[in-house]
């Protein structure tokens, strides 16, 4: 059977997909197989549903102190128990959801926009400006990145809006590396010759070519990211070097809740399970999204 | 080999002259007069000119960055405004407790990293892999000063096993030779202090070891499940050698490489973790030093001990890269 012949048997809707479409529909076929993802994925959207409706789903507010009901365990009616200021813990980890996932979400977002643009500078124009941009990549890249957060937020002041600005410079290299080493291999590509043969200036180049062909591993660097940021901002908010009391940060309400691990070890416990749990949902759909979008950055 | 590690040591030079160039900034950086944020808004107009000359803060910026680079190269790294001491004094006894317990979590983290990834490539899809990994995915998912409490609740407080603060007992006497109390006691012929120390260490290196561990367990097992594919571990198979010799005496080796390399840059994630680990276990470590600094905002220790870490960052990863020809000689340096 021709070719021709073929096409005019598929359905319409099949022949009316735009690429885009078609590349969103492959992705989801490889995607759905990932079982972990998809558990990584639900985790993701669950913590995404407490910190949107966290008025709804808090029973109680964050800040409501009650001095008579102080370290009681959980129960019915307090779930996670209370803490030191009879505060509930629940009511109090699902409005940190908020503030945990704006941290990583806006500080990818952020390494996101300036890496991607040094990173294409340094990969397309090459030279100069990539040795210098490179190089500075390497001396960001050889502090610790928590200790460099640290210095940061030393510098402008502890809170979680700080952390959040350092935790995204110290990301910048990390995405501005992968974008320059995309860069590098598609602007090598016939298209883009045919592109500039054509007259096509650098900056329609970049914006139709390069940088949508260096999508791929952003979002999927991107994802996994979000992950080692909501570590990063709860091990600063847990040096004080965060989110400030009474915020429901939750590495604040670790560090607030240290001393009464003895006597009330829920108060230590949920708050790091919540960590845990959000930090494997995005580990888990970052892998997935990897094996969907970008089997190659595996090795 | 001689002319790559010589091109090695050279490209060194920007990145170690940018990273004082960085921790120089740190001070220049504070929003307003440093000097004042320093000293607080109670402090006299003399006290803070007596800061701003001491600091050199009163000079042209590239002035005070060569004096600072000229300082650092002789050796001085400043002197400390809580203690006003030179802080190249006070550093080493920090530097040694955290390169301790760093070596310590180091020693964990490859043994039962290393181990674990092996048996999870050799056991492919059995429950042992399907654990292991699902440990590990936990292990890089938890905030390690969240398991340092909880190891410091369950066995300190509950059960009694283990010191859950310091480097050791506060009625012990341990002779600093080299501040490295495991070789100092040794070195004493004291046992029961090497004990003691030992015992000290095994709660922080644990919490310390847990995010390498888990990394280099999944790093070895994607390495090794490459390299258990190859063809000459199929002949080997083929010869009827034993697995357990396969495994590791041939299949490790040229699985190393990239096991290496997460080694290396896990040294960052461990000396970048002391400052957690260190503050939540007293150990008195460059990271406690450091946290104690940030409390005091004193700014010159802040800055000497973020360069000295970062310094041993780039020292073990040029000494990783080096190593990488010696142990996989078809690596050809360019």
């Amino acid at each position: 059977m021709s070719q021709t012949a073929q096409s005019q048997n598929l359905p319409a809707a099949v022949k009316e997909r735009s690429p885009f479409i078609s590349a969103l529909v492959d992705f989801w076929k490889a995607f759905r197989k990932n079982k972990p993802a998809i558990i990584g994925a639900v985790i993701v959207f669950f913590f995404i549903l407490l910190a949107v409706f966290a008025n709804i789903i808090a029973p109680q507010g964050i800040n409501n102190q009650n001095i008579n009901i102080r370290l009681e365990p959980p129960s019915a009616q307090h779930w996670l128990g209370t803490d030191s200021f009879g505060r509930d813990i629940f009511s109090r980890i699902v409005f940190g959801a908020r503030l945990s996932l704006r941290v990583g979400f806006f500080a990818v977002i952020g390494s996101i926009i300036f890496g991607t643009f040094l990173g294409v500078i340094a990969g397309y124009f090459g030279k100069v400006i990539d040795t210098v941009i490179s190089r500075f990549f390497d001396i960001l890249l050889a502090f610790p990145s928590i200790l460099l957060s640290i210095a940061i937020v030393s510098i402008l002041g502890p809170s979680l809006n700080n952390a959040l600005v350092a935790i995204a410079i110290v990301n910048i290299p990390v995405f501005g590396r992968l974008v320059r080493s995309r860069v590098l291999t598609v602007k090598e590509e016939e298209y883009i010759m045919a592109a500039r043969s054509i007259g096509m200036g650098n900056t329609r180049i970049i914006f139709n070519h390069i940088l949508p062909n260096s999508f791929a591993p952003i979002i999927v660097q991107g994802t996994l990211n979000i992950a080692t940021a909501i570590l990063d901002a709860a091990g600063l908010g847990f040096l004080g070097m965060g989110a400030q009391p009474p915020q429901p940060e939750w590495g604040t309400m670790l560090s607030d809740s240290r001393q009464y691990i003895t006597d009330a070890p829920w108060t230590v416990l949920f708050p790091g399970l919540a960590i845990i749990l959000v930090v494997i949902g995005f580990n888990l759909m970052g892998d997935g999204l990897r094996d969907a979008l970008d089997p190659r950055m595996k090795n | 080999m001689l002319s790559y590690s010589i091109k090695r040591v050279l490209m060194l030079i920007p990145v170690l002259l940018g990273m004082t160039l960085i921790v120089f900034a740190i001070i220049h950086a504070i929003p307003g007069n440093p000097a004042l944020t320093i000293l607080g808004t109670k402090a006299t107009p003399e006290a803070i000119q007596n800061l701003n000359r001491s600091l050199g803060l009163d000079q042209p910026w590239y002035i005070q960055y060569f004096t600072y680079l000229k300082h650092i190269l002789s050796g001085d790294l400043g002197t400390s405004i809580q203690t006003n001491t030179p802080i190249a004094n006070q550093i080493w006894p920090h530097l040694a407790a955290t390169i301790e317990l760093s070596f310590v979590a180091m020693i964990i983290a490859v043994v039962v990293g290393i181990n674990a990834g092996i048996i999870s490539a050799w056991k492919k899809n059995s429950v042992l892999d399907y654990t292991a990994m699902i440990v590990a995915l936990i292990g890089v998912s938890m905030p390690i000063f969240w398991l340092g409490l909880l190891e410091q609740w369950a066995f300190s407080v509950k059960l009694n096993w283990l010191p859950s603060i310091g480097r050791m007992d506060i009625i012990s006497n341990v002779q600093p030779i080299t501040n490295l109390y495991l070789i100092d006691t040794l070195l004493e012929g004291q046992l029961d202090q090497f004990w003691m120390v030992l015992r000290h260490l095994i709660l922080p290196s644990i919490a310390l070891a847990t995010i390498p561990t888990a990394i280099i367990a999944r790093m070895t097992r994607s390495s090794m499940l490459e390299v258990l594919k190859s063809d000459y571990i199929r002949t080997a198979k083929a010869k009827g050698q034993r697995m357990f010799w396969i495994v590791y005496k041939y299949a490790l080796k040229n699985a190393f490489i990239p096991i290496l390399t997460v080694i290396g840059l896990q040294t960052g994630l461990l000396l970048g973790g002391a400052i957690l680990t260190e503050t939540i276990f007293g150990w008195p470590g460059i990271g406690l030093y450091i946290y104690n600094a940030i409390q005091y905002r004193d700014y010159p220790v802040i800055q000497s001990g973020i360069l000295v870490i970062a310094f041993i960052f780039v020292m073990v990863n040029f000494i990783v890269d080096l190593l990488y020809g010696l142990i996989d000689p078809r690596i050809k340096y360019r």
